[in-house]
């Protein structure tokens, strides 16, 4: 029992080392001179992004055991938010925007967030889907939201005020991932805060939580409302970067993604989930790009080989990536 | 059914309290006081409902009818955690902790429920858990009450049983309550664990008003000021221990067993 609970919170130097190595080669990419430099850019910040969303997902599903099936809602929905505030002719203003959406998104996250974090287990798996789905049809049955189509933000947000030109791929990719450690460093810090501490402790033990004196309905519903915030800074961003929203960033298959991510990276200290979207993404195209076979495209087959890899990932390595990482070391410093 | 004290206030008074399960009632008509420096036995056989005046004293059941005062405030409609900061901790028969946690981490958890709650300010999100003074202060004095420092870097889940039930108690006495409601802290203990326990309980008592429930008669008449016996949910006797071990009814229906 406490074995499948324990988790990796403190990470051992070398991983520290490796994930530091990992910021600066991300930082060193674009001065790369190679081909299609703006291609592998543009691959590398969607990937980011999904670091981010795998983040504020990990906040509830690895550090305070709420596993929510519907944490795509609030990434899609500060997309949409960026999308309707851009007018037709001109650029808004990133410094406002950005901030404005994540709270669109933390506003529904703070709404939802009130009814759902009072079911557990299961039922919050259940009812965080189920609005999700509500809010996917709102919009995929809307034509004034963008039906099915979607809809395209017009201009990328204008940042010059902070010397960014996010139009150019290398700004939005350095801009992208100033983001990711500012998000990171922060969970980082939050996880060792009274309040990540508490939410820690919901996880492990919650009728002993409230036992000690913690109300914990307004600890779940804060860790609710930070996470879908920050699921819709990530949102603001793919919006930004792709420049077009549909109801499939807000879709089952979405918020189904950030999960698996977390959980191949490891879950409950934020490094696993940044490692967790990396890999899936790189391992979502390789599968992609398998060969046709006879009549057989395996490519397009690439859900199924996913499937298959996610479950020898949580056979093998039951605590993910990280956790794998850490028991190789653990091994390692014992033969020393 | 207690004795009334009339120039002391019981910090826990319940009257009347009764719990039905459908037909059944597990807790009828049952009052407690519990004064400071008094410990207040409850025993009796297994299913007497002794576990369940325990859950109907700390919220963690709601009684079907009767009324439960701390501090002179009335606790229906509380739940735990505003019964808990009304200053009532309490232990589990069955260990209740953070298992994965060290010693230490889980009772720094319990002292700090005592800081003022903010979930929703950002700059609780941003401070450090480990430098917070009074409840590194309230945590260690707890932990060195219970007798556990030397065990305060260790997994819980790796430490022994009469240690968890140590961790029980430092996890409750970390929240600085006055009333004390112990459900069977000495189960499973080995001889040595236990009389280590009787100590402390002994040094507890103190400062706290107590209500232990216990199956170890040796240490209920070591301790006990008070003793209260349930059978079936009913209390069939109470008073002081040597009253209580007198009466003909408990012998026959309990410690007659035993003597």
């Amino acid at each position: 029992m406490s074995a499948a609970k324990a988790q990796l919170e403190k990470l051992p130097r070398p991983m520290q080392a490796l994930l530091l190595a990992g910021a600066v080669g991300l930082a060193a990419f674009p001065l790369i001179p190679m081909d299609s430099r703006d291609f592998y850019l543009q691959m590398l910040t969607q990937m980011m992004i999904l670091a981010i969303f795998a983040m504020s997902l990990d906040l509830l599903q690895g550090v305070t055991g709420l596993v929510s099936l519907g944490h795509a809602a609030y990434f899609g929905l500060a997309g949409y938010a960026l999308a309707f505030m851009t007018p037709a002719d001109t650029p808004i203003a990133l410094w406002w925007s950005l901030p404005l959406a994540a709270a669109c998104s933390g506003l529904a996250a703070l709404v939802i967030g009130f009814f759902v974090v009072r079911t557990h287990g299961i039922y919050f798996i259940m009812v965080t889907m189920a609005f999700a789905q509500m809010v996917f049809f709102l919009f995929f049955d809307n034509k004034a939201l963008g039906g099915s189509d979607g809809i395209y933000v017009n201009f990328r947000p204008d940042a010059t005020a902070l010397g960014i030109d996010l139009d150019n791929k290398a700004h939005f990719f350095y801009f992208t991932l100033a983001v990711l450690i500012g998000v990171y460093a922060f969970l980082r810090r939050l996880l060792f805060s009274p309040f990540g501490r508490v939410l820690a402790g919901i996880r492990v033990n919650e009728h002993r939580l409230r036992a000690v004196g913690y109300g914990s309905f307004g600890y779940k519903l804060a860790a609710f409302t930070l996470a879908g915030t920050l699921a819709g800074v990530a949102g603001f961003l793919w919006a930004a970067q792709t420049g077009f929203v549909n109801p499939e960033l807000m879709g089952f298959h979405m918020s189904a993604h950030a999960i698996m991510m977390v959980i191949l990276g490891g879950m409950g200290n934020f490094a696993g989930a940044i490692v967790g979207a990396f890999a899936f993404e790189y391992v979502m195209h390789v599968f992609k790009d398998l060969p046709t076979i006879g009549d057989f495209q395996t490519g397009k087959h690439w859900q199924l080989w996913m499937g298959l890899f996610i479950v020898a990932v949580v056979i093998v390595a039951p605590r993910g990536l990280t956790g794998l990482g850490e028991k190789l070391l653990n091994r390692k410093g014992a033969r020393k | 059914m207690s004795d009334v004290r009339p120039n002391e206030v019981a910090l826990l008074a319940a009257h009347k309290l009764t719990k039905r399960f459908g037909g059944l009632a597990a807790v009828n008509d049952v009052s407690v006081h519990l004064y400071r420096d008094r410990l207040h036995a409850v025993i009796g056989p297994n299913g007497a409902g002794k576990s369940t005046l325990t859950n109907l004293l700390s919220g963690d059941l709601p009684p079907t009818s009767g009324t439960v005062t701390i501090g002179g405030v009335e606790t229906a409609g509380h739940s735990p955690e505003s019964i808990s900061r009304l200053g009532l901790g309490r232990s589990y028969q069955k260990t209740n902790i953070f298992l994965p946690f060290t010693v230490w981490e889980n009772v720094r958890l319990a002292a700090q429920s005592r800081e003022r709650h903010a979930p929703w300010n950002p700059l609780h999100w941003l401070q450090s858990a480990a430098t917070q003074t009074a409840v590194n202060q309230r945590t260690e004095r707890a932990i060195e009450l219970a007798g556990l420092t030397h065990r305060a870097q260790a997994v819980a889940a790796t430490i022994s049983h009469g240690e968890q039930r140590q961790l029980e108690i430092a996890m409750t006495l970390a929240t600085e309550p006055t009333v004390l409601l112990l459900d069977e802290p000495l189960a499973g203990m080995g001889q040595a664990e236990a009389e280590r326990m009787v100590e402390l309980l002994l040094k507890l008592k103190k400062d706290h008003a107590m209500m232990l429930v216990e199956h170890d008669m040796d240490a209920v008449f070591a301790l006990a000021d008070q003793l209260t016996v349930m059978v079936n949910g009913q209390v069939i006797a109470s008073g002081t221990p040597a009253d209580v071990r007198a009466d003909p009814q408990v012998q026959a229906a309990y410690l007659g067993d035993e003597h």
